[in-house]
């Protein structure tokens, strides 16, 4: 019951976010400074921790190929494959509900439990819109960095797999362009964008609607994350059987 | 001049506000006075319009605010001005950025009369160094300050205070009372505010009234509270022993 009026109240606010806007000139330059914190921030890690998981998929489909029968350039096509459909938006939009999540619900919690919300409130802002408009518009970049993580995590399972043996570059670029399937990187994408406005709304929603102290702020971090997290995970099982099921 | 009338606010079965009336005069200081917890802050943030009471009505200079439409409600907010209790500076803007805020949202003013104006409010409240630091980078009453600053800028008819001098030393608290008694009386507005500090009651306070349990328990002047025999507010006011002597040496000095 509780969660079926949370819905409810997550599907009013998205609404009003998008009422009574904010000045232009005030909205741009928050805008771009939610670019600069949601998406050239998270630039860093996830080229990091991309390039890694992308040598690691390399080495563990390589030492997996115990028989002849099976062609090398597999290793270079599993990794193509697992990094496109699964790993970049996936996998990177978890880390990005820890990082950029908790980022929003303290933010936005910190500035309800100081009252700041209010006196939004009282001089007549939309403190919706205000405050998650310019996520939600920032996010649409999200899949500007997604497209770099694709790249980086092939590039990892390159230096992986040529440096570390297990593969040759002419396999591995073989396994690369083996049955490239164009919509395998559209469907990616669709849930990129689906993800990028889940990771906007859900941590605001917990932070704009908490009530409590600063140790409720750090609580209500923890729960966006959680539920930020199996709503990605619900709608990429979804998304997966409408797209390619 | 705000009349309330009969005002009810509940927070699920918390009956919060049980029937308040009053008016609050033009020009004056008005306190609200009563124990946390006793509902100043739910009656003010009615006053504000930020709660909607179930029943009873709030008119501003004779506007009912419940009849007027959303954009009759929005001008109207626009006259007032609010001091929260923690100050509610926004943290990632400047003291500057802060006063401008309203004018930048609200106004067309070219940049160098927003300038003009943000210069003169923040001189009147006294802050002359401090436009380019974060809120975090000054004191608690400098805060307040700044928040007296951003109420005032768009020039409001009514501005209301939350506990205005809570966690402030006594000193700067009888500075910040000071000064919001000189702004209203400057320019003229309906100026409502909540404290349970003894000093402002007696210093500042032209016109109190005494909430408990969500009741108006009493109401009357910073003189009458001296002479009233009502005990729930001699309770409130004379807690400390100190208070209760100056005040019986008051009674005697009278007689
Ligand atoms: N948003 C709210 N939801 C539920 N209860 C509230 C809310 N705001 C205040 N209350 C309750 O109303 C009562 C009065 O609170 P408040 O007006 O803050 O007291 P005061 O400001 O006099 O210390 C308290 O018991 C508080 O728990
Ligand atoms: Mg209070």
């Amino acid at each position: 019951m509780n969660y079926i009026a949370s819905i409810g109240s997550y599907a009013i606010m998205v609404k009003e976010v998008f009422k009574k806007p904010t000045k232009w000139g005030i909205m741009k330059s928050l805008i771009l400074k939610e670019i600069d914190e949601l998406i050239y921030g998270s630039l860093g890690i996830l080229i990091f921790i991309s390039f890694f998981i992308g040598g690691v998929v390399a080495i563990q489909t390589a030492l997996n190929i115990t028989s002849e029968i099976i062609p090398k350039y597999l290793v270079g096509f599993a990794t193509r494959q697992s990094i496109i459909l699964e790993f970049a938006p996936t996998f990177c939009s978890i880390i990005m509900a820890g990082k950029v999540g908790s980022y929003i619900t303290s933010s936005i919690g910190t500035m309800r439990v100081t009252e700041q919300i209010d006196a939004l409130e009282v001089m007549g802002v939309n403190a919706l819109n205000y405050l998650v408009f310019p996520k939600i518009i920032a996010m649409l970049f999200y899949p500007f960095i997604i497209a770099i993580a694709m790249y980086v995590g092939i590039l990892g399972g390159w230096v992986a797999g040529v440096f570390g043996g297990f593969s040759t570059s002419a396999d591995f670029v073989e396994g690369l362009q083996l049955d490239f399937n164009t919509f395998h990187v559209t469907y990616s994408f669709i849930k990129t964008l689906v993800f990028a406005f889940i990771l906007a709304t859900i941590p605001s929603f917990h932070g704009f609607y908490m009530k409590g102290g600063a140790l409720e702020v750090g609580k209500a971090a923890t729960t966006s994350f959680v539920w930020t997290s199996v709503v990605i995970i619900i709608l990429n099982y979804i998304l997966t059987q409408l797209l390619l099921g | 001049m705000i009349e309330v009338d009969n005002i009810h606010k509940s927070f699920g079965d918390a009956n919060v506000l049980k029937g308040i009336s009053t008016c609050f005069d033009k020009g004056k200081t008005n306190l609200i006075i009563g124990q946390s917890g006793s509902g100043k802050t739910v009656f003010i943030k009615c006053l504000l319009g930020l709660f909607a009471p179930e029943k009873g009505t709030i008119s501003y200079d004779g506007k009912i605010y419940s009849e007027l439409s959303g954009s009759e409600q929005r001008n109207l907010r626009q006259e007032m001005g609010m001091v929260f209790q923690g100050s509610a500076l926004f943290d990632s803007m400047t003291v500057e950025g802060n006063v401008r805020f309203p004018l930048e949202m609200f106004t067309k003013q070219s940049d160098s009369e927003m300038q003009d104006r943000v210069d003169f409010v923040l001189k009147r409240v006294n802050l002359i160094d401090a436009h380019h630091k974060y809120p975090s980078e000054i004191s608690g009453g400098m805060q307040k300050r700044v928040a007296i600053a951003r109420a005032i800028v768009m020039n409001p008819k009514y501005l209301f205070c939350d506990e205005p001098n809570s966690g402030l030393d006594p000193k700067t608290a009888i500075l910040i009372d000071n000064l919001i008694q000189e702004i209203t009386q400057e320019y003229n507005i309906t100026t409502v505010i909540n404290s349970h500090d003894m000093n402002s009651v007696m210093e500042i306070g032209e016109k109190i009234i005494f909430l408990k349990n969500g009741i108006k328990e009493w109401e009357g002047t910073n003189k009458e509270i001296f002479k009233t025999d009502n005990e729930a507010v001699t309770n409130f006011v004379y807690s400390s022993e100190l208070f209760k002597k100056v005040r019986q040496m008051y009674l005697e000095e009278r007689n």
